[in-house]
C-alpha cells in the first residue's frame, strides 16, 4: 500500500523552552499537544490516535493519554531513538489508510538539561574533600539484557567517540576533511541567528569550529549538538479533514525507514541505514533528490549530515564534504538549504532527540513560514530524514518527504 | 586517573567467551552451517538463524579500522573497532602496552590481542601494536 497522499501534517509546534527547570516531562508533552492543536485548529478530543517512543515516562502511551485525557483507538510507541517522530508520521499515515485512526498526535518532549544540571548540583552538595561526583551523562542505566552490551560497555562507547570513528572512517576513504565538517555548523549558525530561541544564535567560522575543543577525534566542540529541553509535537490528518482546516496543506508523499546494526560483524561506517530508508521514500513519492528544496536532516554531529547528504542521493558516495564547503548548505546561497532553525546543532535537541524539529522545520517551509531571511521561496517539496541511535554501532533511519499543495 | 574497565555484565549464551578471556585466549563464534564468523558471539548464527555454532580460538591479530580518542591526559582512551583475521570486526581499546600514544595507532595498523582487567570482572580483551 502506497502512503503517497494518504494524510496530510496540519498541525506542528515546537516547545520555546530550551531549560525546563520547573516543568515535568509530562508538562512539557502536554505543553506541545496543546500547541499544535491550536496551530492546526483542532481540540483535544478530535484525536483518536497517539504515538510517542522512549522520551515518554511510564508507560508511554497509556501515561501520556492519562495524563492529557485522551480517549484514543490507536497506539504506537515505536521507539528507534531519535527519528522516532519522523517514521510516526509514516505509521500515523499507514494507520489513518488503514482507518484505524483519523486525527493523529505525535509528541516529543524531555528536559535532561536541567536533570544534569540537578544531578551536577546535588553531586556538588555531596562532594568529598572539594571534588564533585560527576554526574552521569546517560539517561537511563544500560540494559542487562541486551545482548551486545558486555562485548561494548566495557570499552566506553559514548555518543561522540560512536560518531567519531564515523568520521574518521569517512576521512580515511575519501578524504573528507574537518574544514568541510566544520561548513556544516557554520551554516546551522547562520541560519540559528534568525531564531530567537535558538540556544547558538551566534555565527561561527570555520576557525572557530576548528579552534573548539576536541572532544573525540576527529569531532570537535563545535561539531556537536547542542543540549536541550522543550520538545515538539505533530498533528497528522486524514485528507477529508485536511481540508476542513485553515492551514496550508502539507501532505505525505514518501516515506521510509530501516535499521541498520552491527551486522554479524560484517562492519562497514561508510554508509548509514538513510541508504535503505531514502531510496523507498523517493520511490513512494515518486521524486528525486533534485526536486527536494528543503532538507531537514538529522544533525546529532556534523558528520550525520554529510552521511545523510550522501546516502539519500544528494550526492555521491564520498563526495558529501565537496557538497557542503563553502556554504553548500546555507539558505539562499547553497545548492540545498538545510535545518534553517539551526537545527540540532545551533538550535535544538530536546531530549537528546531531534526528529520532530526536524519535521516541524520542514513544515515551516512548506507553509512559508520559517524566518524571512531563511524562508525557501515557494517551498512545495521539502524531506525530513532521522538517524536514531548511534551511527558506528545501531541505528534506525528515517524518511519523510512532504508537499505542500 | 586512568578509565576504570566496567566489568562486562555477561548473560550465559556467552559465559565461555569471558572464561577463555581469563585465561587469555580470544575466542570467536564461527557457525558450521555457512562457515562464516560473527561478532558479537551468540548462539544462534547471525548470517543464516542455524543454532550450529560453535566456538573457535582466534588468531589474536587484526587490523584497525577506526578509532576515537577521547579525554584528556591520563583519562583519555582510544575506542576502537578491530577488525580480526577471522573477518569480524569487533569494538575493543587500542592501548599501548608500554605506555600510551594515541597519536601512534593509524586506520589499517596490524594489532594483536592484550587482556586487561576489568573492575572487579571478567578480563577484557584489548589490542595493541603488533
Amino acid at each position: 500500500m502506497s502512503l503517497n497522499g494518504s494524510a496530510y501534517i496540519v498541525g506542528a509546534y515546537e516547545h520555546p523552552t530550551r531549560k525546563a527547570d520547573t516543568q515535568s516531562v509530562l508538562r512539557l508533552h502536554a505543553d506541545v499537544a496543546r500547541g499544535a492543536l491550536a496551530d492546526a485548529g483542532l481540540s483535544r478530543d478530535d484525536i483518536d490516535g497517539y504515538f510517542c517512543a522512549g522520551d515518554a515516562p511510564g508507560l508511554g502511551t497509556a501515561t501520556v493519554a492519562e495524563y492529557l485525557g485522551l480517549k484514543l483507538r490507536h497506539l504506537d510507541s515505536t521507539e528507534c531513538g531519535g527519528s522516532a517522530p519522523i517514521l510516526h508520521v509514516a505509521h500515523a499515515a499507514a494507520a489513518i489508510a488503514a482507518g484505524r485512526c483519523n486525527v493523529a498526535l505525535i509528541t516529543l518532549a524531555g528536559r535532561p538539561r536541567a536533570a544534569m544540571a540537578e544531578a551536577q548540583a546535588k553531586a556538588k552538595a555531596a562532594a568529598v574533600d572539594g571534588k564533585p561526583v560527576r554526574a552521569p551523562l546517560a539517561l537511563r542505566p544500560p540494559d542487562p539484557d541486551a545482548p551486545e552490551l558486555a562485548f561494548e560497555l566495557p570499552y566506553g562507547p559514548a555518543t561522540q567517540n560512536l560518531y567519531a570513528m564515523v568520521a574518521q572512517r569517512h576521512m580515511h576513504e575519501f578524504g573528507t576533511t574537518s574544514e568541510q565538517l566544520a561548513w556544516i555548523k557554520v551554516a546551522a549558525s547562520h541560519h540559528a541567528q534568525h531564531n530567537p530561541n535558538a540556544m547558538l544564535r551566534e555565527v561561527v567560522t570555520v576557525a572557530d569550529v576548528l579552534g573548539s575543543p576536541m572532544v573525540s577525534h576527529p569531532l570537535h566542540r563545535l561539531d556537536c549538538c547542542v543540549m536541550s529541553d522543550g520538545g515538539g509535537a505533530l498533528i497528522v490528518a486524514r485528507p477529508e479533514i485536511a481540508k476542513q482546516l485553515k492551514r496550508p496543506l502539507v501532505v505525505v508523499r514518501g516515506t521510509g525507514e530501516a535499521p541498520k546494526h552491527g551486522m554479524g560483524g560484517l562492519v562497514d561506517l561508510t554508509y548509514s541505514a538513510a541508504a535503505w530508508s531514502g531510496p523507498r521514500a523517493f520511490a513512494e513519492a515518486g521524486v528525486t533528490p533534485a526536486d527536494i528544496q528543503y532538507a531537514s536532516l538529522y544533525d546529532s554531529f556534523t558528520i550525520t549530515v554529510l552521511m545523510q547528504l550522501e546516502d539519500l542521493g544528494f550526492c555521491k558516495k564520498g563526495e558529501g564534504g565537496r557538497f557542503v564547503a563553502d556554504g553548500g548548505l546555507i539558505s539562499g546561497v547553497g545548492r540545498l538549504p538545510f535545518n534553517t532553525d539551526g537545527g540540532g546543532l545551533c538550535n535544538n535537541h530536546p531530549a537528546n532527540r531531534g526528529g520532530v524539529t526536524k519535521v516541524i522545520e520542514a513544515v515551516r517551509q512548506l507553509r512559508g513560514e520559517a524566518h524571512p531571511a531563511v524562508q525557501v521561496p515557494d517551498c512545495r517539496l521539502a524531506l525530513a530524514s532521522g538517524i536514531g541511535g548511534a551511527l558506528a554501532s545501531r541505528h534506525t533511519a528515517a524518511t519523510l518527504i512532504l508537499e505542500r499543495l | 586517573m586512568t578509565r576504570k574497565i566496567p566489568a562486562p555484565r555477561t548473560l550465559p549464551e556467552t559465559a565461555t567467551y569471558w572464561l577463555a578471556a581469563d585465561e587469555g585466549r580470544l575466542l570467536v563464534k564461527r557457525c558450521s552451517s555457512c562457515g562464516q564468523h560473527h561478532h558479537y558471539p551468540r548462539d544462534i548464527c547471525p548470517h543464516c538463524l542455524s543454532e550450529t555454532t560453535e566456538w573457535r580460538d582466534a588468531a589474536g591479530t587484526g587490523t584497525v579500522y577506526a578509532f576515537s580518542t577521547m579525554g584528556q591526559g591520563d583519562a583519555a582512551y582510544t575506542l576502537a573497532l578491530v577488525t580480526l583475521d577471522e573477518g569480524v570486526t569487533m569494538m575493543s581499546n587500542l592501548v599501548n602496552v608500554v605506555g600510551a600514544d594515541p597519536a601512534t595507532f593509524a586506520i589499517g595498523q596490524r594489532v594483536r590481542v592484550v587482556f586487561q582487567p576489568s573492575d572487579g570482572g571478567h578480563a577484557v580483551p584489548m589490542f595493541t601494536p603488533a
